[in-house]
């Protein structure tokens, strides 16, 4: 510990944090239900999130701290490039709209609780199931021990340091996820995301009053990147596709995670999901101005050491202490609910693809509630190790990773919804080959998402995740056609499972 | 009435569109602003497919 903390800031902070320590706790009584030993009700709050819960919930943990953090951080080390998460968190909704009302129709009917139940009902394939949930668990990891580097950002703000603030904050978060489940995240959300917004609102009227105006701020800002020489307020022609491909890859691979399915699974209708694809890019605005804080950062004329300090160090050198305190708490506590979310969506599919497939196939409901629980607990626990002992990049790393892996789930999970054609193994050698090509691009390519390929003697760079998805669903077609060809009665394979209860 | 949520992907995927600083509203350069006013827009389209769709069930 420091002696420059900031009390009144302090003072802020630790209320607002016990405030949601307490709401974790007592969650576990809203909207009681009869029993928290099922699954159903631990790990899906009784799939009766209305619009508002579910907008809340759902914008809680799919806007993480580390887009709190980590967009304006790019923006302000390179510009216009880091704004590809404005185009990707508004295409991503047309999308939801399509498709996850059908999604939630079939998980509702059958008890679906994950991906993996999913694809399993669909194809009839304990290794199709197995490969989904899997690549679920471990791109979910690193994200989660991004949520943690997100809340070391703002307690070191603070002027504290050492692990043990972090380690506290964690163990608080992991104790209230056992015992409340997803209530704990969802109520918590309320008061998260009316946090984010007082933030932001603040952050955009105040901030350019004080630096000049938003034409100053730009101004600023392209004459840093000119100083620098490199980035810029505007793309240049080799940023063009790399921007797209990102965009359009991440959006795609978005609500493949286990902590965004989580939110559309806990609804409580496929209304429910259509008002929120409406309402949800609410959000995104903030999204956007938060990024301009990168551009802010310039006007204000910071130094900072490490470019993820943008955000907080704005607040500090342009907030009073009482104010500061209270954008640090809302980023911390907004990387505890999508942490929440994340383990919760980890530990449901553990537990059903795998612990009661491979373990115990005769476990009961209260049963697989005590390992979702247990498995919360391991998933957060394993997190916060692998930020305090390894680096902080190869959490970064595998994180990038882990949207390309992710994003090669998504035949599996969403072409069954349209299509009776593709069949487990075709699917399954498609996965294979996009998430084992995908991650050899990668590391080839020294661990950028950018994968630069020449045509005719001009190169492009693409999004690689974009590219092993394509692999992915190449193999999966050429291996269809000769599964098919071989089947002697090629009934689809979605009608067979209807006679499945799935529960 | 569902190709109303194509829009969006036409309108923000085809950079060349907007990578431009000029005309500035509000301080703001047109790439920023081009790209925030897809938001409240994208909310509206999606509006009117569910107003067509939300009987579906």
């Amino acid at each position: 510990m420091t002696a420059n903390i900031d009390m009144p800031a302090l003072a802020v902070f630790v209320f607002f944090f016990l405030l949601v320590t307490v709401m974790g706790f007592v969650a576990a009584r809203w909207r009681r239900p009869e029993s928290l030993d099922h699954l159903d009700e631990w790990g899906l709050g009784g799939r009766k999130f209305g619009t508002w819960i579910t907008w809340f919930l759902v914008g809680g943990d799919f806007y993480t701290a580390y887009t709190v953090i980590a967009v304006p951080a790019l923006v302000y080390a390179i510009g216009a490039y880091g704004f590809f998460a404005l185009p990707y968190t508004i295409i991503v909704y047309p999308l939801v709209f399509a498709v996850m009302p059908l999604l939630w129709k079939v998980a509702k009917s059958r008890g679906y609780v994950t991906a993996g139940d999913v694809v399993r009902g669909s194809y009839g394939s304990r290794a199709l199931e197995l490969a989904v949930a899997s690549t679920g668990v471990i791109a979910t990891m690193p994200y989660i021990a991004l949520q943690l580097i997100g809340m070391e950002v703002a307690i070191k703000a603070l002027g504290l340091t050492g692990e043990m603030p972090i380690i506290l904050a964690f163990l608080v978060l992991a104790l209230y996820t056992y015992s409340s489940g997803l209530r704990a995240p969802a109520l918590i959300a309320f008061v998260k995301d009316i946090m984010i917004y007082i933030v932001v609102l603040a952050a955009i009227i105040v901030v350019p009053s004080k630096l000049g105006g938003y034409g100053a701020v730009f101004a600023a800002a392209d004459a840093a990147f000119e100083a620098k020489g490199k980035g810029g307020i505007l793309l240049d022609s080799a940023q063009l596709v790399p921007y797209v491909t990102l965009a359009l890859g991440s959006a795609l691979a978005a609500f493949m995670y286990p902590h965004t399915l989580t939110g559309i699974f806990a609804s409580a209708g496929a209304n429910t999901i259509r008002k929120n694809a409406v309402l949800l890019p609410a959000y995104t605005l903030l999204l956007g101005l938060l990024a301009l804080l990168g551009y802010m950062g310039h006007a204000a004329g910071l130094q900072l050491q490490s470019n993820n300090d943008v955000v907080p160090t704005l607040f500090k050198t342009l907030f009073p202490g009482w104010f500061a305190g209270f954008a640090f708490a809302a980023i911390a506590i907004g990387a505890l609910v999508p942490a929440a979310v994340m383990s919760i969506g980890a530990a449901n599919l553990f537990t059903r693809n795998f612990w009661k497939v491979w373990v115990n196939p005769d476990v009961t409901p209260a049963g697989e509630a005590k390992v979702a629980k247990i498995t919360s607990m391991l998933v957060k626990v394993g997190a916060l190790l692998a930020i305090l002992l390894l680096p902080t990049q190869f959490a970064l790393d595998l994180q990038l990773l882990g949207g390309l892996w992710i994003l090669q789930t998504l035949p599996a999970l969403v072409f069954g919804l349209y299509t009776s054609w593709f069949r487990a193994p075709a699917l399954l050698w498609g996965w294979a080959a996009g998430f084992i090509g995908g991650t050899v691009l990668v590391w080839s390519d020294g661990l950028k998402p950018l994968h630069a390929l020449s045509f005719d003697g001009m190169t492009v760079s693409i999004y690689t995740g974009l590219l092993a998805l394509a692999l992915n669903v190449a193999v999966a077609v050429v291996v269809n056609l000769f599964v098919s060809a071989k089947a002697t009665a090629p009934g689809p394979l979605a009608v067979a499972a209807e006679g499945e209860s799935g529960k | 009435m569902r190709l109303l949520l194509l829009a969006p992907y036409v309108g923000l995927l085809w950079v060349p569109f907007y990578n431009f600083a000029e005309p500035k509203l509000f301080g703001f350069p047109f790439f920023y602003w081009y790209q925030l006013a897809w938001v409240p827009l994208t909310s509206l389209l999606t509006y009117f497919v569910y107003r067509s769709v939300r009987h579906d069930g």
